[in-house]
């Protein structure tokens, strides 16, 4: 077997590990799932009945759910390793630390994904914004966005895992890091929602997918550091 | 002896400095007199990005021969760098509200990435408190350190970008600060201060690092059980400054050699 080959398993079984756990669980998977609708809902209060307004601000507060929701989500898949000395065995184990992160950040993105299939939806009946005429283009930001994502908070995730106040800190890191990649989702799901007369669409899509591919490497190439300590 | 004389040409060197920015050059035909806040605002830009730059490449250095001492450049110049970009977005806030009329434009993308500059960079420096044993702190510091700086470009650009696609970038154009056709003393005002700053800086980064050694020093004191972490206050000031019992130690000692809220998770 190929070292690319072990090493993608290695990841895929790390994150079918996380994914079963999730399922038989659900006691923090239905609770991330429930956070996600209630910051949508209560962005509605904040913004008032305008119904106007609050199309106009959709693709903002939809991300922005995202972005709180995705923090407790990959917060939790390192959480679970503490639970006796797990993280400790997993470190342990033969295999390539970035196949480790590998496996973390697929699982993180698979739970971003989760949580864009409620919160689109949510969005679209909420706000009233027209999304299946733009289904497509917003399926691939959100895919972008949340491989982005979950590439710099499993990362930070691994920083804060071991460490005091991580509840706290894991936000604190994370939020200014993923500024981009909040500009840039917002930027590309309002181009598709309301049209995009500049054809603005492609370059910021372009840049997720940069911004994806920057921090995937500089994730794996740095959180060996952080499992060996 | 070396770093005071250092010291004493760089604090010179301000005072100049900011007595020719302030009295010498003739006040901006447009701006007036709030224009002079650009020449300690873009010194303090500059060594902002020198800081975080140096932070970053402390951190490489850490990483790749594990010796505490890169640790020390990397926290000292992190927290000089964090006190100018303060000091840069205080000094553009102070420009921007006579002429531009608000203290805060999201339009400006320097103003908005400076902004998340601090948010990074201020993160760091928490991240270095909330960690207790040393080799850990720096290992996680230099990983934040250097993805903060891999970001930075990013944020730059989109921030340029969101603000309209079809503008060109106006920062990293060294034209717009080293105009050919600027007056002379406004480029003698700018170039004078950066250096004074710059040497302010190497100042600050010696004394802040030796102040990191000793802080280490004194940690790894404290975690070999020589002085008991309660030192300063008065009571146990007597028992700790001569040398410790064997219950003394002990005590002291026993729960700081743990770390104790890190071992537990």
């Amino acid at each position: 077997m190929s070292v690319l080959r072990r090493n993608v398993s290695v990841a895929l079984a790390i994150a079918r590990k996380d994914a079963i756990a999730e399922v038989r669980g659900k006691q923090a998977a239905v609770s991330t799932l429930t956070f996600a609708a209630l910051v949508l809902l209560l962005f509605g209060f904040a913004l008032g009945p305008d119904p106007r307004r609050l199309a106009d601000a959709a693709p903002g507060l939809l991300w922005l759910g995202l972005v709180f929701a995705g923090l407790l989500a990959v917060g939790r898949f390192h959480e679970v390793e503490t639970e006796d000395g797990a993280l400790e065995q997993l470190t342990l184990y033969p295999v390539d630390r970035r196949s480790i992160y590998a496996g973390k950040a697929a699982i993180g993105a698979l739970a971003m994904l989760v949580l864009g299939a409620l919160l689109v939806p949510l969005m679209a009946i909420l706000f009233a914004v027209d999304v299946v005429h733009a289904l497509p283009v917003l399926a691939l930001t959100v895919v972008l966005g949340a491989i982005g994502f979950a590439a710099v908070g499993t990362f930070y995730a691994g920083v804060t895992v071991r460490m005091r106040a991580r509840e706290v800190m894991l936000p604190l890191l994370v939020l200014p890091i993923v500024a981009p990649l909040l500009l840039a989702a917002v930027k590309a799901t309002s181009a598709a929602l309301t049209g995009d007369p500049f054809g603005e669409l492609p370059a910021w899509l372009e840049l997720l997918a940069g911004f994806d591919v920057v921090m995937l490497i500089a994730g794996a190439g740095t959180y060996g550091f952080l499992v060996e300590e | 002896m070396k770093t005071r004389i250092l010291g004493i040409v760089a604090l010179l060197a301000v005072v100049a400095a900011t007595l020719f920015g302030l009295f010498v050059v003739p006040a901006d035909l447009n701006q007036g007199d709030a224009q002079r806040i650009m020449y300690p605002h873009v010194a303090s830009a500059w060594l902002a990005y020198l800081s975080f730059g140096v932070t970053a490449l402390a951190g490489i250095g850490w990483l790749i021969r594990r010796d505490l001492r890169f640790d020390s450049v990397a926290v000292a110049s992190a927290e000089i760098g964090v006190v100018f970009t303060a000091f840069a977005i205080w000094g553009g806030m102070m420009w921007a509200r006579p002429v531009w009329g608000v203290f805060w434009q999201w339009e400006d993308p320097r103003l908005t990435t400076t902004a998340l500059l601090l948010a990074l960079y201020v993160g760091y420096l928490l991240l270095r408190r909330l960690s207790d044993d040393p080799a850990r702190r720096a290992t996680r510091a230099s990983v934040v350190g250097l993805v903060a700086a891999v970001d930075m470009p990013i944020v730059h650009f989109s921030v340029i970008w969101w603000r309209g696609l079809h503008q060109a970038p106006t920062f990293l154009s060294p034209d717009k600060i080293l105009n050919p056709s600027a007056p002379l003393p406004f480029v003698l005002a700018l170039v004078g201060m950066l250096g004074a700053f710059t040497l302010a800086w190497a100042w600050l980064l010696i004394r802040r690092y030796q102040l990191a050694r000793a802080e280490l020093a004194r940690e790894e004191a404290v975690r070999g059980g020589l002085i008991r972490k309660a030192s300063r206050s008065a009571s146990s000031s007597t028992a700790s400054s001569s040398l410790p019992t064997g219950d003394v130690a002990g005590a002291g000692g026993g729960t700081q050699s743990k770390a104790p809220a890190e071992a537990a998770r």
